[in-house]
Protein backbone atom coordinates (compact mmCIF):
# COMPACT_ATOMS: atom_id res chain seq x y z
CA UNK A 1 0.00 0.00 0.00
CA UNK A 2 1.58 3.53 -0.65
CA UNK A 3 1.62 5.63 2.57
CA UNK A 4 0.96 9.03 3.20
CA UNK A 5 4.47 10.59 2.60
CA UNK A 6 4.59 9.04 -0.73
CA UNK A 7 1.72 11.49 -1.77
CA UNK A 8 3.32 14.84 0.69
CA UNK A 9 6.45 13.69 -1.51
CA UNK A 10 4.65 14.12 -5.20
CA UNK A 11 3.10 17.23 -3.56
CA UNK A 12 5.92 18.62 -2.30
CA UNK A 13 7.80 18.25 -5.60
CA UNK A 14 4.95 19.73 -7.58
CA UNK A 15 5.64 22.86 -5.05
CA UNK A 16 9.04 23.35 -5.57
CA UNK A 17 8.38 22.87 -9.42
CA UNK A 18 5.84 25.55 -9.00
CA UNK A 19 7.91 27.93 -7.12
CA UNK A 20 10.84 27.34 -9.31
CA UNK A 21 8.79 28.26 -12.32
CA UNK A 22 8.71 31.90 -10.97
CA UNK A 23 11.78 32.33 -10.39
CA UNK A 24 12.85 30.76 -14.03
CA UNK A 25 10.01 32.74 -16.12
CA UNK A 26 9.86 36.31 -13.85
CA UNK A 27 9.11 38.29 -17.60
CA UNK A 28 6.13 36.48 -18.66
CA UNK A 29 2.79 36.64 -16.32
CA UNK A 30 1.10 33.94 -17.90
CA UNK A 31 4.10 31.09 -17.12
CA UNK A 32 4.23 32.70 -13.11
CA UNK A 33 0.11 32.21 -13.22
CA UNK A 34 0.48 28.54 -14.51
CA UNK A 35 3.26 27.83 -11.59
CA UNK A 36 0.71 29.38 -8.97
CA UNK A 37 -1.98 26.94 -10.27
CA UNK A 38 0.65 24.14 -9.44
CA UNK A 39 1.55 25.35 -6.28
CA UNK A 40 -1.98 25.16 -5.02
CA UNK A 41 -2.77 22.08 -6.82
CA UNK A 42 0.28 20.63 -4.56
CA UNK A 43 -1.59 22.00 -1.46
CA UNK A 44 -4.81 20.58 -2.90
CA UNK A 45 -2.93 17.17 -2.89
CA UNK A 46 -1.56 17.40 0.62
CA UNK A 47 -4.82 18.45 1.42
CA UNK A 48 -6.80 15.17 0.19
CA UNK A 49 -3.80 12.82 1.63
CA UNK A 50 -4.21 13.74 5.00
CA UNK A 51 -7.71 13.78 4.65
CA UNK A 52 -7.81 10.17 3.38
CA UNK A 53 -5.40 9.23 6.10
CA UNK A 54 -6.76 10.22 9.07
CA UNK A 55 -10.02 9.23 7.80
CA UNK A 56 -11.41 13.57 8.21
CA UNK A 57 -13.64 14.54 5.71
CA UNK A 58 -12.82 18.63 7.04
CA UNK A 59 -9.31 18.20 4.28
CA UNK A 60 -11.78 17.48 1.22
CA UNK A 61 -13.81 20.73 2.29
CA UNK A 62 -11.29 22.86 1.99
CA UNK A 63 -9.74 21.25 -1.02
CA UNK A 64 -13.15 22.71 -2.52
CA UNK A 65 -12.30 26.10 -0.88
CA UNK A 66 -8.84 26.51 -2.06
CA UNK A 67 -10.20 25.02 -5.76
CA UNK A 68 -12.62 27.77 -5.74
CA UNK A 69 -10.19 30.77 -4.93
CA UNK A 70 -7.90 29.17 -7.35
CA UNK A 71 -10.59 29.38 -10.47
CA UNK A 72 -11.59 32.84 -9.09
CA UNK A 73 -7.74 34.17 -9.19
CA UNK A 74 -7.24 32.45 -12.53
CA UNK A 75 -10.19 34.64 -13.68
CA UNK A 76 -8.89 37.90 -12.54
CA UNK A 77 -5.37 37.70 -13.40
CA UNK A 78 -5.84 37.06 -16.75
CA UNK A 79 -8.76 39.78 -16.84
CA UNK A 80 -6.14 42.09 -15.46
CA UNK A 81 -3.63 40.55 -18.08
CA UNK A 82 -6.11 41.36 -21.26
CA UNK A 83 -5.99 44.67 -19.75
CA UNK A 84 -2.74 45.51 -19.09
CA UNK A 85 -1.95 44.20 -22.47
CA UNK A 86 -4.57 46.00 -24.32
CA UNK A 87 -3.27 49.33 -22.87
CA UNK A 88 0.51 48.70 -23.44
CA UNK A 89 0.80 45.82 -26.09
CA UNK A 90 2.90 43.93 -24.06
CA UNK A 91 2.62 41.73 -20.77
CA UNK A 92 6.39 41.66 -19.41
CA UNK A 93 6.35 42.43 -15.95
CA UNK A 94 8.96 44.85 -16.39
CA UNK A 95 6.93 47.13 -18.12
CA UNK A 96 3.97 47.24 -14.81
CA UNK A 97 5.77 50.18 -13.42
CA UNK A 98 2.41 52.25 -14.43
CA UNK A 99 1.50 53.12 -10.98
CA UNK A 100 5.30 53.30 -9.36
CA UNK A 101 4.94 56.04 -6.59
CA UNK B 1 -2.27 -4.11 -4.37
CA UNK B 2 0.31 -4.33 -7.18
CA UNK B 3 -2.31 -2.80 -9.85
CA UNK B 4 -2.35 0.17 -7.28
CA UNK B 5 1.29 0.95 -6.88
CA UNK B 6 1.89 0.61 -10.20
CA UNK B 7 -0.85 3.53 -10.91
CA UNK B 8 0.35 5.88 -8.47
CA UNK B 9 3.74 5.88 -9.64
CA UNK B 10 2.31 6.06 -13.21
CA UNK B 11 0.40 9.11 -12.04
CA UNK B 12 2.97 10.78 -9.64
CA UNK B 13 5.79 10.72 -12.63
CA UNK B 14 3.16 11.89 -14.98
CA UNK B 15 2.25 15.02 -12.90
CA UNK B 16 5.52 15.80 -11.90
CA UNK B 17 7.05 15.42 -15.57
CA UNK B 18 3.82 18.00 -16.52
CA UNK B 19 4.54 20.09 -13.60
CA UNK B 20 8.35 20.38 -15.54
CA UNK B 21 6.99 20.82 -18.90
CA UNK B 22 5.09 23.49 -17.70
CA UNK B 23 7.63 25.90 -16.17
CA UNK B 24 10.61 24.84 -18.94
CA UNK B 25 7.80 25.18 -21.99
CA UNK B 26 9.51 27.45 -24.93
CA UNK B 27 5.43 28.17 -26.26
CA UNK B 28 2.74 28.97 -23.59
CA UNK B 29 -0.11 26.97 -25.66
CA UNK B 30 2.25 24.23 -24.95
CA UNK B 31 2.58 24.63 -21.47
CA UNK B 32 -1.19 25.19 -20.37
CA UNK B 33 -1.54 21.70 -22.34
CA UNK B 34 1.18 20.04 -19.58
CA UNK B 35 -0.61 22.00 -17.06
CA UNK B 36 -3.65 20.07 -18.20
CA UNK B 37 -1.80 16.81 -18.09
CA UNK B 38 -0.68 17.71 -14.37
CA UNK B 39 -4.39 17.95 -13.43
CA UNK B 40 -5.33 15.15 -14.84
CA UNK B 41 -2.44 13.10 -13.27
CA UNK B 42 -3.23 14.11 -10.18
CA UNK B 43 -6.98 13.69 -10.57
CA UNK B 44 -5.75 10.06 -10.68
CA UNK B 45 -4.03 10.23 -7.74
CA UNK B 46 -7.36 11.12 -5.88
CA UNK B 47 -8.84 8.66 -7.55
CA UNK B 48 -6.47 6.48 -6.06
CA UNK B 49 -7.00 7.72 -2.65
CA UNK B 50 -10.59 6.93 -2.73
CA UNK B 51 -11.38 10.94 -3.21
CA UNK B 52 -13.67 10.79 -5.90
CA UNK B 53 -15.38 13.83 -5.83
CA UNK B 54 -12.62 16.24 -5.90
CA UNK B 55 -10.74 13.98 -8.80
CA UNK B 56 -13.85 14.74 -10.98
CA UNK B 57 -13.99 18.33 -9.43
CA UNK B 58 -10.25 18.79 -10.68
CA UNK B 59 -11.27 17.73 -14.18
CA UNK B 60 -14.45 19.82 -14.34
CA UNK B 61 -13.29 22.80 -12.82
CA UNK B 62 -9.19 22.81 -13.51
CA UNK B 63 -9.17 21.25 -17.24
CA UNK B 64 -12.49 22.33 -18.38
CA UNK B 65 -12.65 25.81 -16.90
CA UNK B 66 -9.15 26.98 -15.57
CA UNK B 67 -7.12 25.71 -18.27
CA UNK B 68 -9.40 26.22 -21.00
CA UNK B 69 -9.35 30.06 -19.71
CA UNK B 70 -5.79 29.68 -19.98
CA UNK B 71 -5.47 28.70 -23.42
CA UNK B 72 -8.09 31.13 -24.46
CA UNK B 73 -6.15 34.28 -23.15
CA UNK B 74 -2.78 32.96 -24.55
CA UNK B 75 -4.32 32.47 -28.06
CA UNK B 76 -6.06 35.54 -27.82
CA UNK B 77 -2.96 37.61 -26.95
CA UNK B 78 -0.74 38.83 -29.91
CA UNK B 79 2.45 38.80 -27.54
CA UNK B 80 6.78 37.72 -29.03
CA UNK B 81 7.59 35.29 -26.33
CA UNK B 82 10.44 35.02 -27.52
CA UNK B 83 11.47 38.17 -25.84
CA UNK B 84 9.99 37.45 -22.61
CA UNK B 85 11.82 34.45 -22.91
CA UNK B 86 15.41 36.35 -23.03
CA UNK B 87 17.74 36.31 -20.17
CA UNK B 88 15.96 33.23 -18.34
CA UNK B 89 19.02 31.00 -18.14
CA UNK B 90 20.26 33.45 -16.25
CA UNK B 91 18.13 32.69 -13.51
CA UNK B 92 18.10 28.84 -13.35
CA UNK B 93 21.25 29.13 -10.98
CA UNK B 94 19.20 30.78 -8.32
CA UNK B 95 15.80 29.06 -8.95
CA UNK B 96 17.45 25.39 -9.04
CA UNK B 97 19.49 26.85 -5.46
CA UNK B 98 16.03 27.58 -4.24
CA UNK B 99 14.19 25.25 -5.13
CA UNK B 100 16.77 23.00 -3.82
CA UNK B 101 16.89 24.13 -0.65
CA UNK B 102 12.93 24.28 -0.47
CA UNK B 103 13.23 21.17 -1.39
CA UNK B 104 15.82 19.75 0.79
CA UNK B 105 13.86 21.56 3.37
CA UNK B 106 10.27 19.90 2.80
CA UNK B 107 11.97 16.05 2.62
CA UNK B 108 13.71 16.65 5.90
CA UNK B 109 10.22 17.72 7.33
CA UNK B 110 8.38 14.72 5.51
CA UNK B 111 10.93 12.51 6.90
CA UNK B 112 10.66 13.53 10.66
CA UNK B 113 7.05 13.53 12.06
CA UNK B 114 4.17 12.38 13.14
CA UNK B 115 0.77 12.35 14.31
CA UNK B 116 0.15 14.06 17.64
CA UNK B 117 -1.88 11.59 19.83
CA UNK B 118 -4.94 13.75 20.33
CA UNK B 119 -5.50 13.60 16.85
CA UNK B 120 -8.09 10.82 16.35
CA UNK B 121 -10.27 13.26 18.46
CA UNK B 122 -9.48 16.04 16.99
CA UNK B 123 -11.26 15.18 13.86
CA UNK B 124 -14.17 17.75 12.95
CA UNK B 125 -15.91 15.48 10.51
CA UNK B 126 -15.08 11.99 10.85
CA UNK B 127 -15.11 9.77 7.44
CA UNK B 128 -17.94 7.74 7.41
CA UNK B 129 -17.78 4.06 6.17
CA UNK B 130 -17.55 3.69 2.58
CA UNK B 131 -19.68 0.86 2.66
CA UNK B 132 -22.56 2.92 3.54
CA UNK B 133 -22.14 6.09 2.25
CA UNK B 134 -20.00 6.50 -0.98
CA UNK B 135 -17.55 9.89 -0.95
CA UNK B 136 -20.12 12.29 -3.00
CA UNK B 137 -22.57 11.42 -0.29
CA UNK B 138 -20.54 11.85 2.60
CA UNK B 139 -18.70 15.15 1.44
CA UNK B 140 -22.27 16.64 0.54
CA UNK B 141 -23.86 16.12 4.14
CA UNK B 142 -21.05 17.50 5.26
CA UNK B 143 -20.83 20.62 3.22
CA UNK B 144 -24.40 21.18 3.34
CA UNK B 145 -24.56 21.29 7.22
CA UNK B 146 -21.50 22.30 9.23
CA UNK B 147 -19.75 24.18 6.66
CA UNK B 148 -22.77 25.86 4.54
CA UNK B 149 -21.64 29.24 5.55
CA UNK B 150 -18.33 28.66 4.05
CA UNK B 151 -19.94 27.15 1.35
CA UNK B 152 -22.19 30.23 0.32
CA UNK B 153 -18.92 32.27 1.01
CA UNK B 154 -17.14 30.84 -1.49
CA UNK B 155 -19.81 31.31 -3.95
CA UNK B 156 -19.71 35.17 -3.32
CA UNK B 157 -15.67 34.82 -4.34
CA UNK B 158 -16.81 33.43 -7.43
CA UNK B 159 -19.36 36.16 -8.19
CA UNK B 160 -16.75 39.08 -7.10
CA UNK B 161 -14.36 37.24 -9.73
CA UNK B 162 -17.04 37.11 -12.28
CA UNK B 163 -18.29 40.89 -11.73
CA UNK B 164 -14.63 41.84 -11.64
CA UNK B 165 -13.22 39.96 -14.76
CA UNK B 166 -16.69 41.33 -16.57
CA UNK B 167 -15.77 44.88 -15.55
CA UNK B 168 -12.14 44.76 -16.04
CA UNK B 169 -12.25 43.47 -19.68
CA UNK B 170 -15.59 44.96 -20.91
CA UNK B 171 -15.17 47.86 -23.08
CA UNK B 172 -17.27 50.26 -25.36
CA UNK B 173 -16.14 50.89 -28.80
CA UNK B 174 -16.88 53.75 -30.35
CA UNK B 175 -18.20 53.95 -34.09
CA UNK B 176 -19.73 50.53 -34.05
CA UNK B 177 -23.45 50.21 -34.60
CA UNK B 178 -25.55 49.38 -32.24
CA UNK B 179 -28.87 48.35 -31.57
CA UNK B 180 -30.68 50.77 -28.75
CA UNK B 181 -34.01 49.03 -27.70
CA UNK B 182 -35.48 52.30 -25.61
CA UNK B 183 -34.84 53.87 -29.04
CA UNK B 184 -36.84 51.87 -31.27
CA UNK B 185 -39.70 51.33 -28.80
CA UNK B 186 -40.22 55.19 -28.30
CA UNK B 187 -40.30 55.83 -31.89
CA UNK B 188 -43.25 57.67 -33.32
CA UNK B 189 -44.71 56.31 -36.67
CA UNK B 190 -45.79 59.76 -37.72
CA UNK B 191 -42.20 61.07 -37.84
CA UNK B 192 -40.66 58.01 -39.39
CA UNK B 193 -43.32 57.64 -42.61
CA UNK B 194 -44.27 60.03 -44.83
CA UNK B 195 -47.28 59.69 -47.35
CA UNK B 196 -47.54 60.89 -50.74
CA UNK B 197 -49.95 61.71 -53.16
CA UNK B 198 -49.24 60.19 -56.68
CA UNK B 199 -49.36 62.43 -59.95
CA UNK B 200 -50.61 60.45 -62.83
CA UNK B 201 -49.10 59.89 -65.26
CA UNK B 202 -46.12 61.70 -65.58
CA UNK B 203 -45.19 60.65 -61.26
CA UNK B 204 -43.68 62.39 -58.72
CA UNK B 205 -40.34 64.31 -59.24
CA UNK B 206 -37.69 65.05 -56.80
Amino acid sequence: MIGLEHYLMVATILFVIGVFGIFLNRKNIIVILMSIELMLLAVNINLVSFSVYLEDLTGQVFTLFVLTVAAAEAAIGLAILVCFHRNRKSIAVDDVSLMKG
Amino acid sequence: MLIQTLAFYFFAVLAIFAGLFVVRSRNPVYGVLWLILAFLSSAGLFVLQGAEFVAMLMVIVYVGAVAVLFLFVVMMLDVDFATLRAGMARYIPIGLLIGGVLLMMLGIEIGNWKFSDSADELRQSPTPLPETTHNTLALGQVIYTDYVLLFQLAGLILLVAMVGAIVLTHRRRTGVKRQDSVEQIYRDPSKSIELKDIRLPEGNEK
